[in-house]
């Protein structure tokens, strides 16, 4: 006697949450169902595994069934096949457009092509992920890039609206795509102590200030595509930082970038002379990465130079992280003092979101 | 010209990429209904197309209103080539025919093609203009309203139940014509999707006009079934109970002379008028001819049973008088005359309901059933085209007799069925002998005084129960006790129906569901053999499936089976057969005594042994399931209690017939005259088998109960969450050296395996009870089983569970006498409840639902401004808005399906038409489409949103009496093909939760105060 046949279909479709978490960890069906057999189910139940591995099909026919609605979110939510309750919907989608950080870590900042999806194999081998699972990941990152990629306005609401994500995961995905789109490089042994966290959050920074979106600077005429405003950085901008040049280039606006630093935080930092050492070595390491962002391939490495200029150096001299705060904010702010420098505004706009940056970057 | 009807496209959503050069689809739609064809214009490149249509008019007769479905097509509009189809919808539009059912559908329907499945969706709005018919000799019947649901429906009264009708038309099936073998499969499966919708369309026609001459106005428990012949063609075929319903209108209270039910009832649209005009015959389009063309000249039968014999069994004088007590006596004596007078004008006095108005069911006899093995035959004969009326007319006569026999007139839960294997057919028909109370049987001039009377003699909750039949004279050896409720009249011993469970019956415990199941190997052989051999193993089954259910029942403790459906298929190389039915415990009837095992071979010491090992284990089963059930009767003084030896003579009340009636008698005395029915022996393996399979089965987990009825005895309690579903398997025997053991094993574990998976599946839902559990079998290949399940699982409360069955049946009495109070409301929560879930826009729904309330005659001028202000957004019905559940803002409006006819903790408020679709699914990719499982899983599904979209388009939230009548799957892996054909059916409703029916009524009284807020009316 075999099982030709052996379906369950409910006027309400069914969702096993535990299932459908095996289902996205990219587990076979047999696998599945040993997974299920350990947790207890049978002794719970009293079910046999002839039982379990139906249902485990069964669910597994359903959410295949389902893959191709979660494509495209709103084509759930709008589908008369599958009558799904819509808390069971949110969940369905959330669940499947989530991630595991350790796959998103290795792919953060790479193009979303062919090239880097052939890399999934050693991907998976080396996070223990399953190809299957890293594959649909994979492709989320790449369908949620390709569909906001052309699109105006905020991407964060851009990508919420198209696939219907929590706040939290849209914000993340805005980072994925950001980062995808200007190619940083993440993968650097020295970047290895970064979490996916710490880029989400320079990302969002940057989205919020170094783009043209955040300017809001919408392009007069409706229809020319000239910019992604969300995803590219402001190349006006960019090509104004060269301008900060004269910051370390003139040496007594250096001096006195510095002596005002010193003289506001004597007796405030534990690491006083070690900064006093170091000023010049840093205050030249961040003005000369924004000065480089003009290059692309610049761009790329920016948080490889950030460690390297920055967080290294104060790391090994062991500042403290409230330290390198204190340091900041009257680095930044000293710069108004200066009466020969003219752009202030700039300043700002850069130095805000890299002190941000620094500061979330800056850990062991 | 007696109507108009009126289509508008919308738009399209989520249609299939036609283009592959630009991903985009070119769509543009063809309305067709009989030969008029219109088209919308062309929506260039757009996946969402805005067509917006102007209004589509079909000037048609009433009759093809009736007949034709509304045809939809999308279709991709290609410059160089012919224009490819995405896809066709089907609409029914008979909903649009009733005063009341629905006004419009309006809303989205799922674009479905036989070979891709369903493929975007279409917004679709359709209405009716009908116009008065002065023709007397009509062909239509507009107006008769038709219910899948086998009892009175919920916000109806019945005036009078008429009875029995049924209709059944013939065709050839296109799949079978010769053009088939040159078309595409999809032009073929269109043209059986077609034919069979049209074929039903006039079936349903002519049943109405019998529900006319009757001068009912409604059919109840309507069912429709397709016989797929093949070659020799396609039975479409449907029966029903005709009645006169009387809708329980809200102003009965305010306003009650407004409210006569002769007024309600002439509100159907086509008045009768002297006035002989034209239509008389009827221009008859070519398709009708066809449909009366077949008919096989020559048929075997082997139906030799004699009626004469078996109606000469049936007391004719003094019946009841025996049993009755001295009150009861003379009055019985009157009621059953004046029943048989009402029923002998009748040619079948057959009843397709299931559950009854109080006080209609006087006494049950017990389950008549008939089979009849047939030889399908293709030769057309125009000479004698009643082939089928006469093959079911025979059946039904057979029935009518063995009713007769048990001292009854009457059938009740009556059903036919049948079952086909190449040109073999097996016809059954089966129902349940009753003795009904006149007083809804005719006009209502024998009201009044009888009325009371009844009431007064009739023992509460034991009724039913006591023997129709004369003592002295019965039909068959019974063992007969005194009633262990009212203590005067006669009970049987066991009583095996194919009803529900009356709602005032007195049940103690709970129910379970109880199934025998049984396989016979049988040669494979043609033609007249075949049906011979067939012939001959039929009455063994049926003996061995009611033994079989007989030791499960007092395995179980219990004494009474409702519910029983004992389905028989035939397949090439063997036989099935499945009997499900609810066992419970009536309070009136006996205890029932244990089982015992005797062995053949005393001698052997280790084999008594076994048998005493056995016993115990009988014994233990039985008393777990006491228990279990919790069945703890209350103790009679004369009745030795738990006593292991049964009674002698035992006999049930069911009788059979089969082909072979003669010989049948003959076998069943041989069997059953000297042996003991509780008494078991083990004298071969055979039996043993089969006690081992007695034990085999398990109790359902805790927390988890199951029956086949609507309702579970003894749980009253349900909450509202339900998952109705449908579960299928097929497995494939291993050919090699199959026994009848094996089989039975196979077969066995087949079910319980089923079972099993889903207990588990729904075991969020615990404590739950799967109601009305439906299993079909069939044989679709050799070595292949298939069973369908179809079932419901409500949740109920846990805490509350242990209700006496005392409250309950006090409880729904109350019920039926609050009813008319409670449907007070109904307009109101109309207009503001079904807003939050509806999927059409706001504005739309309420001037639908304020239309469908002001054009409700009965409705006085106060009560309809009621119901505006109640109704406008500003009002208190947006209290309710906020209240509605989440899925409010969902754009999918949630639509509930079960084939219960009722929702828990919801009140029906309005029946919108009946549901009766029919599809066909077929692939050349099987693999891809991820195998057989794949398919059919994904089939169902669409099948299921079909039926959610059209109801949403009614304007309905809910699908009550749903039934998959069919699922008739067929594979070819080796081509890579499947095919699978279903048809389902059930009523449309809108419903409103009981609780959102609370609020209103504390609001009631303020609203009431109002009266003269007039201008209602305006905003419609």
């Amino acid at each position: 006697m075999t099982s030709e046949l052996d379906i369950f279909v409910g006027n309400t479709t069914l969702i096993d949450e535990d299932v459908y978490r095996l289902w996205l960890d990219g587990y076979s069906v047999s696998d599945a169902v040993a997974l299920r057999v350990r947790s207890g189910i049978l002794e719970q139940t009293g079910a046999t595994a002839a039982v379990l591995q139906s249902d485990t099909m069964d669910h597994y026919r359903t959410f295949h069934m389902l893959e191709r609605l979660l494509h495209a979110p709103p084509k759930l939510l709008h589908q008369l096949i599958f009558q799904i309750p819509p808390s069971r919907q949110a969940l369905l989608i959330e669940r499947y457009y989530a991630f595991d950080e350790a796959f998103v870590r290795e792919v953060l900042g790479k193009k979303l092509s062919k090239g880097t999806k052939k890399d999934l194999d050693d991907i998976s081998t080396k996070t223990g992920i399953t190809l299957k699972s890293c594959r649909r990941q994979f492709d989320n990152f790449k369908r949620v890039f390709k569909v906001v990629e052309e699109m105006r306005g905020s991407l964060v609401d851009n990508i919420q609206q198209h696939f219907l994500l929590s706040d939290r995961l849209a914000r993340d995905y805005a980072a994925i795509v950001f980062f995808a789109n200007n190619r940083f490089e993440t993968g650097k042994k020295k970047l290895q102590y970064l979490s996916f966290g710490d880029f989400a959050f320079c990302a969002e920074l940057m989205i919020q200030n170094w783009t043209l979106g955040a300017v809001g600077e919408a392009p007069t005429d409706p229809d020319s595509q000239v910019d992604d405003m969300d995803m590219d950085l402001d190349k006006e901008f960019l090509q104004d930082l060269k301008e900060l040049k004269v910051l370390v280039a003139d040496k007594d606006l250096l001096d006195l970038h510095k002596s005002l630093v010193c003289t506001a935080l004597r007796g405030k930092l534990g690491v006083f002379s070690e900064m006093e050492a170091n000023f010049k070595n840093l205050s030249r390491g961040l003005v000369n990465v924004a000065a480089k962002l003009t290059h692309t391939k610049d761009v790329r490495d920016l948080f490889v130079d950030l460690v390297e200029k920055f967080i290294e150096p104060c790391r090994s001299d062991h500042w403290p992280l409230n330290d390198v705060r204190l340091f900041l904010n009257q680095y930044s702010a000293s710069v108004h003092s200066l009466d020969g420098f003219r752009h202030q505004a700039l300043w700002d706009r850069y130095m805000g979101t890299l002190r941000g940056c620094l500061l979330r970057l800056y850990h062991d | 010209m007696p109507g108009k009807l009126k289509v508008k496209i919308v738009a399209g959503r989520h249609l299939p990429v036609m283009d592959r050069a630009s991903d985009l689809t070119d769509a543009f739609v063809e309305v067709k209904f009989g030969n008029t064809t219109f088209k919308t214009d062309v929506c260039l490149k757009s996946l969402n197309p805005q067509w917006n249509s102007e209004w589509f008019k079909f000037e048609v007769d009433d009759e093809d209103l009736q007949d034709e479905p509304l045809q939809i097509t999308v279709l991709d509009h290609d410059t160089y080539s012919a224009n490819d189809a995405i896809g066709k919808v089907y609409i029914d539009i008979d909903p649009l025919l009733y005063s009341e059912a629905a006004t419009v559908i309006s809303g989205w329907f799922p674009i479905y093609d036989t070979i891709h499945g369903i493929r975007g969706e279409i917004n679709v709005v359709v209405k009716v203009d009908l116009f008065n018919d002065l023709n007397r000799f009509r062909q239509s019947s507009c107006g008769v309203k038709f219910f899948c649901t086998t009892s009175i429906p919920k916000c109806y009264r019945a005036v009078i139940i008429h009875g029995f009708v049924e209709e059944l038309v013939v065709n050839e099936d296109p799949e079978y014509q010769w053009i088939d073998r040159i078309r595409t499969p999809r032009a073929s499966n269109e043209a059986r999707q077609r034919l069979i919708s049209l074929m039903s369309g006039e079936l349903q026609r002519k049943i109405g006009l019998k529900v006319l001459e009757m001068r009912g106005n409604a059919v109840v428990g309507y069912l429709q079934c397709f016989d797929l012949e093949g070659e020799s063609g396609l039975v479409v075929r449907a029966i029903g109970t005709a009645c006169t319903l009387d809708k329980l209108s809200s102003p009965a209270a305010f306003l009650p002379a407004c409210n006569s039910p002769s007024k309600e009832m002439k509100e159907i649209p086509f008045n009768e008028d002297p006035n002989p005009n034209t239509h008389s015959s009827g221009p008859s389009t070519p398709l009708k001819n066809q449909t009366y063309s077949f008919s096989p000249s020559k048929s075997y039968s082997r139906q030799s049973s004699s009626s004469d014999t078996d109606l000469s069994l049936t007391p004719k004088t003094g019946m009841g008088s025996g049993s009755a007590g001295k009150e009861g006596g003379p009055f019985k004596a009157l009621l059953r005359q004046q029943t048989q007078s009402a029923l002998e004008q009748r040619e079948f006095p057959f009843f397709t309901l299931t559950a009854f108005p109080p006080g209609f069911l006087v006494h049950v006899g017990g389950v008549v059933s008939a089979r009849s093995v047939k030889l399908l035959d293709r030769i057309h004969n125009p000479d004698e085209p009643e082939t089928r009326d006469a093959w079911w007319a025979e059946i039904r006569q057979e029935i009518k007799s063995h009713a007769k026999a048990l001292g009854c007139h009457a059938v009740v839960g009556y059903s036919e069925s049948t079952s086909i294997c190449e040109e073999v057919c097996i016809l059954s028909a089966s129902g349940t002998a009753a003795v009904l109370n006149p007083r809804f049987l005719q006009d209502g001039t024998v009201e009044g005084c009888l009325e009371q009377r009844l009431e007064e003699n009739l023992p509460a909750g034991c009724g039913f129960c006591h023997i129709p039949y004369d003592e002295l004279n019965m039909p068959f050896p019974a063992h007969l006790t005194h009633c262990y409720n009212c203590r005067k009249q006669k009970v049987p011993d066991v009583l095996f129906t194919t009803i529900d469970l009356p709602v005032d019956a007195t049940v103690i415990g709970k129910g379970c569901l109880i199934q025998a199941r049984l396989c016979r190997l049988k040669k494979k052989a043609q033609a007249e053999a075949n049906a011979t051999a067939i012939s001959n193993l039929l009455p063994f089954m049926e003996y061995e499936v009611h033994t079989q259910l007989m030791n499960k029942l007092k395995l179980k403790g219990m004494n009474a089976l409702f519910g029983l459906r004992i389905q028989i298929s035939v397949g090439e190389n063997m036989l099935m057969g499945l009997a499900s039915a609810t066992g419970v415990y009536l309070a009136a009837l006996p205890t029932p005594g244990g089982i015992q095992i005797a062995g053949k071979t005393p001698n052997d010491g280790s084999y008594e042994q076994h048998i005493s090992h056995m016993q115990k284990k009988i014994n233990d089963t039985i008393a777990k399931n006491k228990e279990l059930y919790e069945i703890n009767p209350p103790e009679m003084s004369e009745e030795i209690i738990g006593s292991p030896i049964p009674e002698p003579r035992q006999r049930s009340r069911l009788l059979r017939s089969q082909s072979e009636s003669s010989d049948e008698v003959a076998e069943l005395d041989l069997s059953h005259g000297k042996k003991d029915a509780f008494v078991l022996e083990i004298d071969d393996t055979d039996a043993m088998e089969d006690v081992h399979s007695l034990l085999t089965d398990v109790p359902p987990p805790s927390g988890f109960y199951s029956c086949n009825t609507e309702i579970m005895p003894g749980i009253n309690n349900w909450t509202s969450e339900i998952q109705m579903f449908t579960s299928v398997r097929v497995i494939r025997l291993s050919s090699l050296n199959l026994t009848n053991q094996a089989l039975n094993k196979n077969f066995n574990d087949l079910c319980e395996n089923l079972l099993k998976s889903l207990y588990f599946k729904l075991r969020s839902m615990i404590p739950c009870c799967l109601c009305h559990v439906n299993f079909t079998v069939s044989l679709p290949e050799d070595e292949l089983i298939q069973v369908t399940v179809t079932a419901v699982a409500i949740t109920f409360d846990k805490n509350q569970a242990l209700q006496t069955a005392k409250t309950h049946a006090e409880k729904s009495l109350q019920r039926a006498s609050t009813d008319n109070e409670e449907l007070l409301q109904f307009p109101l929560e109309l207009c503001s409840d079904s807003l939050p879930s509806h999927p059409f826009p706001p504005a739309k729904g309420w001037s639908k639902h304020l239309e469908s309330a002001s054009s409700n005659s009965g409705i006085p001028a106060a009560q309809r401004a009621v119901t505006v202000e109640k109704a406008s957004p500003v009002g208190e019905g947006n209290f309710r808005n906020r209240s509605s559940p989440p899925c409010a803002n969902s754009t999918v409006g949630v639509v509930k399906m079960t084939p219960l006819s009722f929702i828990p903790g919801a009140k029906i408020t309005k029946y919108l038409g009946i549901i009766n679709m029919f599809f066909i699914r077929e692939t050349t990719s099987l693999r891809e489409e991820g195998g057989v499982s794949g398919f059919l899983h994904a089939f169902i599904a669409e099948v299921f949103a079909m039926v959610r979209a059209h109801v949403a388009a009614l304007g309905g939230n809910a699908v009550v009496s749903y039934i998959m009548k069919q699922c008739v799957f067929m594979e070819n892996p080796n081509k890579n093909q499947a095919q699978c054909l279903i048809n389902v059916s059930g009523d449309a409703v809108v419903f409103v939760r009981e609780s959102e029916l609370e609020v209103v009524s504390t609001q009631q009284p303020t609203a009431n105060c109002q009266p003269a807020c007039a201008g209602g009316e305006v905003t419609t």
